[in-house]
């Protein structure tokens, strides 16, 4: 069965009719070619294929297209706004979070999604106090990006650049340190 | 704890923006970071058809019958091929062994063997129709036994020519006469399960058919010349009609040595005309390459009382599945590096590679090092407690140095400063006792179900010996084409390579080489492909020193041309000139004037080769040998909680020195020993593809296990330099040493928390409560 669905991504209203039976994943990369989500596993193992979906984050090979009718999905690329790579972007970046690269979009996206859980003052499970507001430890970083594989291991980096991310300055304004001289270039 | 240096704000602007010695970022890093780094899953050209392939489900099985007819009528399938469309050379091989078939025929050696190959025009048909692909077989009991494939006669052949890959042996002194020395005897038998790379980015690639009959391949591999060796007569074409470009690679490890899916979709694509993409998925990943060969390993030690090894008696066995892969070689290294970095008198070794029907091993990070560490390590802890020694000091007592030679004879020529770094690994501060009132700070974390009654903490050494660069008188080179003019009124190199950039930065460093040699501020990568010169592979550890040293030696040649026109143009000689800043700069006379002046509308390009120092082979009979071009050294210090109810692990902390000759990228290189620490603890405590007579039981993410980022421990680092002097700029491979000591490190921990004798990785949790 087709069905005809829209789905804001990364900014702009994309029309697609498919098979129901798409996932959101296959439907970005192989219907939208969008491709800055990764399959890694397809089977909701790795992380690699992770995007924001209305501001939360998700595994896209486990959701069905269909699903999504409507809704805003964010992936790494649409977190560069006018050009400037989003400030947990260039952590990763500068603190060399990755090395092949390959689950780096997923680590994005998961990390940009966790960093709102932590602002909404949602517990994980290694956090001490439930009621008050979380505070983004090492161990907290760990615990709240597991479900994202790295085989490279760029694991150690990764904590760095979110420990970084996370520095009392930029709590309340995460572009920050984001100096306007700078151009990203690709 | 915070190990990472406090981060200075950088102009991501200008990528990599320094020279040698300088943290430069990735030139790629900006696309990877912005999901905008094509890698070979994502390529997409309309109108292109997707190949599925065939594989068997069977370990051993005669072919009777293929029938093709009812999948070639499937609405959506293109073609179907079989061996009988291989249009050249039927068999393939990394590094010239051709035994393995393009297409299974006749007989299929190992689960998962390609036997047929489908083009259709979308993913799922053409999966359907590898369902109505018919196949009688007659199926054979598998042949799974390493041990009788060595040393039975009567055990049935796998290969006609013999169950035997190689025999290597190495033979020094007189091992009977010397256990009449020994006064101490530790022996024990040592098992290394099958390891997988696990590459994120499956094997996937793009073949385009070209107007001239040949054909345009965009795929992810480590050795792209490697692959036109094989790929050119397996479709019966000559080389020039095959453009192969580098497409991103998500990681490798040693799994894309091998060819893949390129032979493949390059069939499918000159059978119809279209474009076609294959894509394994993770379940077929899983059978697409090969892996860590698995060892059953015999070691006995004699020793005098004070801890001094008088004699090794060795016998190493790899597993190398059906076809020959890069077994030899893997063979090669763990005989040569049998007993690591020690200093023994008298060895006798045993290194067989064997045929079987179980999975195809060949290249993974740490290359037959890694299984013999585990087993030597092992040794080393045995015969401390048997001479009452802590581990660190029987290490040093036996420790290798300049000057010594190893096993095969080889005189150790640079600095290895073993017995120090293994004292810095000991003085290193300890991390925190675990706060058992916490569950959070236990093994298995917040699942814990205990009180955490049953946690121990262990502290353990591993010291691991990894030789870089081809070895065994393999005529090891890079090549380096680098051309320099002025664009946008600014000088420009540009650097071209077939070398592979697999993650561990090698893009960064040939920048980073270019700017420091020609002094000029702007490099380009070019792509990778095959219209340079071979490169060699992106493996043993060996790109920052192979093509590193291509690049380092193009752009001297190409600073002599500079200089030359520098000379001239200003009337200094040639010495007391060099280029700096985009300037030409007199040591007496200061800036003369800009690079972009000197060069006007001149192109000076150069194209080089390198080859390291020639090695030898080893001795067929004694295994005698100046066989390594370089060697590196990584110690680490592994803390571990163990619950000992339980039998969970938790890696408290890892430390490793290690010694790099000269540091060239302090983040890419640190980046490289967290990686291979990373995959160490993967095989200590959790990797393992389990195979049951010939059967891979847990293909997949959920079933084989890899370390995520709360098993990964913060890391303490300790970097050493003491140059290699026949190195480009002193430097020693890195990206593998530290693989093969974090497996030893971690285990040693769990025994000192445990007091098992824990023989075999990975360590699973019955192991440790005994319950298997
Ligand atoms: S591809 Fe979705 S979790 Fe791996
Ligand atoms: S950077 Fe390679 S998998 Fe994470």
């Amino acid at each position: 069965m087709n069905a005809r669905i829209t789905l804001r991504v990364d900014g702009r209203d994309r029309p697609v009719a498919l098979d129901t039976r798409t996932t959101l994943l296959d439907a970005l990369r192989d219907r939208l070619s969008v491709t800055s989500p990764k399959k890694g596993c397809d089977h909701g193992q790795c992380g690699a294929c992770t995007v924001l979906l209305d501001g939360r984050r998700v595994v896209s090979c486990l959701i069905l297209a269909v699903a999504c009718d409507g809704s805003e999905v964010v992936t790494a690329q649409g977190l560069v706004e006018e050009g400037e790579p989003h400030p947990v972007q260039r952590a990763f970046l500068e603190e060399d979070g990755f090395q092949c690269g390959f689950c780096t979009p997923g680590q994005i996206c998961s990390a940009v999604g966790m960093l709102q859980e932590v602002k909404a003052g949602h517990p994980s499970q290694v956090t001490d106090d439930l009621t008050g507001p979380v505070t983004l430890d090492d161990e907290e970083i760990r615990e709240r990006l597991s479900g994202n594989l790295c085989r490279c291991g760029a694991y150690v980096n990764i904590v760095a650049a979110l420990r970084e991310e996370t520095a009392p300055s930029e709590e309340t304004s995460p572009r920050a340190e984001t100096s306007p001289s700078e151009e990203a270039e690709s | 704890m915070s190990v990472a240096p406090a981060r200075a704000p950088r102009d991501i602007a200008a990528p990599g923006g320094g020279g040698v010695g300088d943290s430069a970022l990735r030139p790629d890093g900006v696309l990877k970071v912005r999901g905008e780094f094509a890698y070979s899953s994502d390529l997409w050209i309309d109108g292109m058809l997707w190949g599925a392939t065939l594989r068997s489900p069977h370990p051993r099985a005669k072919i009777l019958s293929i029938d093709t007819s009812e999948a070639l009528a499937h609405p959506g399938v293109w073609t179907v091929l079989t061996h009988e469309d291989v249009p050249g050379r039927k068999h393939f091989g990394v590094d010239h062994t051709w035994d393995q078939p393009v297409l299974a025929f006749d007989e299929v050696r190992h689960q998962g063997e390609p036997i047929a190959l489908v083009a259709a025009d979308h993913p799922e048909t053409a999966r359907r129709a590898l369902e109505k692909i018919r196949i009688e077989y007659e199926v054979l009991e598998p042949l799974t036994d390493a041990r009788r494939a060595a040393f039975d006669p009567a055990y049935p052949r796998v290969q006609p020519r013999g169950n035997v890959a190689r025999h290597q042996p190495v033979r020094v002194g007189d091992v009977d006469a010397a256990r009449e020395l020994a006064e101490v005897v530790v022996s024990g038998e040592f098992q290394v399960g099958m390891q997988d790379q696990a590459f994120l980015g499956p094997e996937s690639g793009l073949a385009i058919p070209a107007e001239d009959g040949g054909v345009d391949l965009y795929v992810a591999t480590q050795w792209m010349h490697n692959d036109l060796e094989q790929i050119g007569p397996c479709l019966g074409l000559a080389e020039d009609k095959i453009r192969m470009t580098l497409s991103g690679v998500g990681g490798a490890f040693g799994g894309r040595e091998d060819l893949s899916m390129q032979i493949h979709a390059a069939m499918l694509a000159l059978r119809t005309g279209k474009p076609v993409k294959i894509v394994y998925n993770r379940y077929e990943s899983f059978f697409g390459h090969v892996h860590r060969h698995p060892a059953q390993m015999r070691y006995e030690y004699g020793a005098t009382k004070d801890g001094r090894i008088v004699y090794a008696d060795v016998e190493i066995i790899l597993d190398g599945g059906a076809y020959t892969s890069s077994t030899k070689n893997v063979v090669g290294n763990a005989a040569s590096l049998a007993v690591g970095p020690y200093v023994i008198p008298n060895v006798r070794i045993d290194a067989y590679g064997v045929y079987t029907n179980n999975p195809p091993c060949g290249a993974m990070r740490g290359f037959g090092a890694v299984q013999a560490c585990f087993a030597f390590e092992s040794m080393m802890d045995r015969l401390a407690d048997a001479c009452g020694l802590d581990p660190v000091t029987v290490r040093q007592v036996n420790a290798a140095a300049e000057g010594s030679a190893l096993a095969t004879g080889q005189i150790i020529w640079a600095p290895l400063p073993m017995a120090e770094m293994l004292q810095t690994a000991r003085e290193l501060p300890m991390p925190a006792p675990a706060d058992t009132g916490d569950l959070r700070d236990l093994p298995g974390g917040v699942s814990q179900t205990t009180h955490g009654e049953g946690v121990r903490r262990g502290v353990g050494y591993g010291v691991g010996l990894k030789n870089i660069c081809f070895s065994e008188g393999y005529d090891d080179y890079s090549t380096a084409r680098v051309r320099l003019e002025v664009i946008g009124g600014e000088p420009v190199a540009m650097v071209h390579t077939a070398a592979a950039e697999v993650g561990q930065g090698l893009v960064t460093l040939e920048a980073q080489i270019a700017r420091t040699e020609l002094g000029v501020r702007r490099v380009v990568i070019q792509p990778a492909d095959n219209r340079v010169g071979d490169a060699g592979s992106s493996s043993a550890s060996r790109q920052s020193y192979m093509t590193g040293g291509a690049v380092m030696t193009a752009c001297q040649a190409v600073r002599e041309g500079m200089a030359a026109l520098a000379a001239a143009r200003f009337g200094h000689a040639r010495d007391d000139l060099s280029f700096t800043g985009d300037k030409v700069v007199s040591e007496s006379a200061g800036v003369l004037g800009t690079i972009a002046e000197l060069l006007g509308d001149a192109v000076i390009e150069e194209t080089r080769e390198y080859h390291h120092r020639p090695t030898t082979g080893m001795d067929p009979v004694t295994g005698r040998g100046d066989s390594h071009a370089q060697l590196a050294l990584c110690v680490h210090r592994a803390v571990v909680d163990v619950d000992v109810d339980l039998g969970l692990v938790k890696v408290v902390e890892l430390a490793a020195v290690q010694d790099v000759g000269r540091i060239l990228n302090r983040v890419a290189l640190e980046g490289q020993i967290h990686g291979g620490s990373a995959q160490g603890l993967g095989l200590a405590v959790m990797e393992e593809i389990v195979v049951e007579n010939g059967r891979v039981r847990n293909p997949s993410f959920t079933d084989y296990l890899i370390p995520t980022i709360l098993d990964m421990p913060p890391m303490r680092l300790e970097i050493l330099e003491n140059a290699d002097p026949r190195a480009p700029y002193g430097l020693r491979g890195a990206g593998e040493p530290s693989t093969l000591s974090s497996t030893p490190a971690i285990v040693a921990a769990i025994r000192d928390a445990t007091g098992l004798a824990l023989t075999r990785v990975p360590v699973r949790p019955e192991h440790i409560t005994g319950s298997s």
